[in-house]
């Protein structure tokens, strides 16, 4: 994984010094809220219910153990004993004080991470495939272009002011794990006819109160060139976007009210202007980089066996383990969904437990996926009963990964200053509801996304089944959504109707899923039964 | 603009700037205002009269004067460009970088709290427009 | 009756106006009548408070009941975790924000 040289330490080491600077101006009362709060929100610093709360930034969502000891030592030292991992690969702490704030990220520079651009109007931390350097199915690690990347956004002058948050995301295989068209620029790393690496380019994505997929702009942007195509896309955007109404603001908007052809054809007449200021990163520092990600000495001659006489064990395997690149090698998933828990959250204790099986068990790696869950990315098939029993111990070993119970869920109004109705209940009904595993691996994959407002940190127009929660007159109502995907097949979910109350939406939910069971053909999933039957078989379940 | 923050050594321009409209229909003007929202590319053509251009900041959150100067370095500009508005001091070392180099800020601006400001980082990631040397260079040489 | 709530600037936490100070507790609050914006004026001035608003409440035997859900979990803490509410003790405190 990467580490920091000098500069890049430099770099974190300076921007506490700012924000130490920054937070004693506002408790001086040298700055307003107004004044302080968009610089406050580049730290990923937000005033929610309860607190103060802090998203940290987890580059691509690669973490290693000392990273993660870290983590857990600031969720005992300045929180309440855990952690939240979001739908962005970042952790989140949800009770911090202001005062603090600066000595935590004084903390977290010494384990090489920040909290830099994790908030505000600016290039937010970049996601990728949790997978990466590890999949079976992927061209190459997209890990050192997302490093790249990170670099070239980081406090770039230009656009660090921008019209709204602009999110981006990295993959390099065919199956979309990084729910790619769903950013505001998506990167898909590809191969030309001659052999050469490149980027399948997609803008103006983004869910929120006005859902757009984003489209292709560009088939193929030479590797090289792809941080000034990427400064053409911001600068098309920083010029022309609308700046009178916050929620029209996002980059989606600007290419839904030019249209995809003239969005490209001024992107591609300002990247001809980039391609000759020479700002583009050159072969050496990808090369350097990508030195840092190279893979871990997998060894060979390993056994493929896996000892399956643990029926609990081998219930585990079946859902969490994935095939690795490397024979003899296995990617493990780590459920933080346990029935009636919180999706997400994590305690300093499971913290550390993860950050030892990572050191002991997966070259000292652990990945953050968007639908909450942890990864020890490179275990021996040998070592996965361990890994598991270690896991089980320490209340991390449930066997849901994509089944009906594997919720994503925002923090909703049980924390969050935006939210109009609360999802963690919700989504722990749905858990007790399908708690039965026959049941769960009965119906089988089946993604149900959860958000407690419109901007849709739950990814509700992505989920096979999605929720909004949304304020009536002072109460909570939840409104059904089908359809979704944030895979490679993409789709955006579709509103089925009036809404309901917190156990009203919980029946809606089992009504869908029964009439999946009555009509899918053999092997469908919910999706498929759905897109092939259509929407109003679904409606007419719910509805009566 | 006594207390105007400049950091050019050449005398400070005292022509009012007019509009770009104005600007563009009479050929005796050389100080220009380049409001957010006004395409900064209108002025490229006659960049060789122009001494001054002064772009309006409505709201320090607004980022349009980022690109608005840095369009014009980029085109050869090397008059003065100010920035006149609602300049905070946490802005203005990214406004150094995009090619600004005067500041008429509303509120008024502490000198060492801006020189504190532009020493913070000794490095950046990336190229700009006050010619910087980006840190992967400084890695390889 | 209007309350008048917000955060504490340095730590965060939620707090309620009492008439002559501000409390972590709701049943503290106290009815500031027309006076709000003037008092939120004042404190948000003297950076006693940030992000403060004005709410309306119910009056009722056990003090003050803010009548948005948001503002009644604001005042106990997150219904999924009655551990780090301020009532941990007591297993039906989540049943007055319902």
């Amino acid at each position: 994984m990467y580490k920091y040289d000098q500069y890049d330490q430099a770099m974190v080491d300076a921007r506490v010094e700012e924000f130490r600077d920054q937070t004693r101006r506002r408790i001086a009362g040298e700055m307003n809220d107004d004044q302080f709060k968009p610089l406050r929100l580049k730290n990923g610093l937000y005033l929610q219910l309860h607190a103060y709360m802090l998203r940290v930034a987890i580059p691509y969502g690669t973490l290693n153990s000392r990273q993660l000891r870290k983590l857990a030592e600031i969720a005992r030292k300045y929180d309440r004993g855990y952690g939240h991992f979001t739908t962005r690969q970042n952790l989140q702490y949800h009770w911090i004080k202001l005062e603090e704030a600066p000595d935590i990220l004084a903390e977290l520079a010494t384990v090489e991470m920040h909290a830099i651009q994790t908030s505000g109007e600016s290039i937010r931390n970049i996601s990728a495939d949790q997978y990466a350097g590890a999949a079976a199915d992927e061209i190459c690690d997209p890990r050192p272009w997302a490093e790249l990347l990170r670099q070239a956004t980081t406090f770039h002058p230009e656009f660090s002011y921008l019209p709204r948050k602009f999110k981006i995301a990295v993959i390099s295989s065919k199956e979309d794990r990084a729910a790619l068209r769903w950013h505001d620029c998506a990167l898909r790393i590809v191969r030309n006819e001659a052999g050469e690496e490149g980027f399948e380019v997609y803008a103006g994505g983004g869910m929120g109160r006005t859902p757009f997929i984003a489209y292709k702009i560009r088939d193929f942007c030479p590797a090289s060139h792809i941080f000034s195509y990427i400064q053409a896309i911001l600068r098309v955007w920083n010029l022309h976007a609308r700046r009178d109404n916050i929620h029209k603001q996002r980059m989606k908007i600007l290419v839904h009210d030019l249209g995809e052809e003239e969005f490209r054809r001024q992107v591609e007449e300002e990247f001809q202007n980039f391609l000759t200021l020479g700002t583009d990163f050159p072969q050496a520092e990808y090369d350097r980089i990508a030195a840092y990600f190279t893979p871990p000495p997998f060894e060979t001659g390993l056994s493929e066996d896996i000892d399956r006489s643990d029926s609990a064990f081998a219930l585990w395997v079946d859902q969490q383990v994935i095939a690795h690149k490397a024979p003899g090698y296995a990617i493990a998933n780590i459920s933080l969904k346990p029935i009636g828990g919180i999706g997400g959250d994590v305690t300093a204790e499971q913290m550390e437990v993860v950050a030892d099986l990572a050191e002991r068990y997966s070259f000292d790696d652990v990945r953050v996926t968007h639908a909450q869950n942890l990864v020890l990315p490179h275990v021996r098939k040998a070592d996965l009963y361990a890994v598991w029993q270690a896991l089980d111990e320490a209340g991390l070993a449930d066997a849901n990964l994509d089944l009906v119970t594997d919720v994503i869920a925002c923090p909703g109004l049980d924390y969050c200053t935006l939210a109009n109705a609360r999802s963690i209940p919700v989504a722990q009904k749905i858990q007790q509801r399908f708690a039965d595993m026959d049941r769960q691996l009965d119906l089988g994959e089946l993604k149900i996304k959860i958000s407690g407002c419109i901007n849709a940190c739950g990814h509700h127009h992505a989920g096979h089944i999605g929720i909004l929660g949304v304020d009536r007159k002072g109460t909570e109502n939840y409104q059904l959504l089908l359809g979704g995907s944030g895979a490679e097949d993409t789709t955006q979910a579709k509103i089925t109707g009036p809404g309901f109350d917190e156990d009203g939406v919980v029946d809606a939910v089992e009504r869908a899923v029964e009439r999946y069971r009555e009509l899918r053909d053999p092997g469908e999933r919910f999706l498929d039964t759905y897109r092939r039957v259509g929407f109003d078989a679904f409606k007419e379940a719910i509805y009566g | 603009m006594a207390d105007a923050l400049r950091f050019r050594n050449d005398d400070p321009i005292e022509e009012p700037a007019v509009s770009l409209d104005a600007f563009l229909d009479q050929d005796g003007a050389s100080a220009v205002r380049i409001e957010a929202g006004d395409d900064p590319r209108r002025l490229i053509p006659h960049l060789a009269r122009v001494k001054l251009v002064e772009i309006g900041i409505p709201r320090f959150r607004d980022g349009r004067c980022f690109t608005s100067a840095r369009i014009l370095r980029e085109a050869g500009y090397e008059g003065e460009i100010r920035a006149e508005g609602d300049v905070l001091v946490d802005l203005v070392a990214f406004m150094r970088r995009c090619g600004f180099d005067s500041f008429a800020p509303q509120a008024g601006l502490n000198r060492a709290d801006v020189d504190a400001a532009l020493s913070r980082y000794a490095n950046v990631y990336q190229h700009a427009a006050d010619g910087a040397v980006p840190i992967w260079k400084l890695r390889h040489g | 009756m209007q309350l008048l709530t917000g955060n504490d600037l340095k730590t965060g936490a939620v707090i309620w106006w009492t008439g002559r100070g501000w409390s972590l507790h709701v049943e503290d609050a106290a009815d500031v009548g027309d006076q709000g914006e003037a008092i939120l004026a004042a404190e948000d001035g003297a950076r006693r408070v940030n992000g403060g608003y004005i709410i309306t409440a119910e009056d009722s035997a056990s003090g003050p009941r803010p009548s948005h859900i948001k503002d009644r979990i604001r005042a106990l803490g997150p219904t999924v975790r009655p551990d780090l509410t301020l009532k941990p003790a007591d297993p039906a405190a989540g049943d007055w924000v319902i």
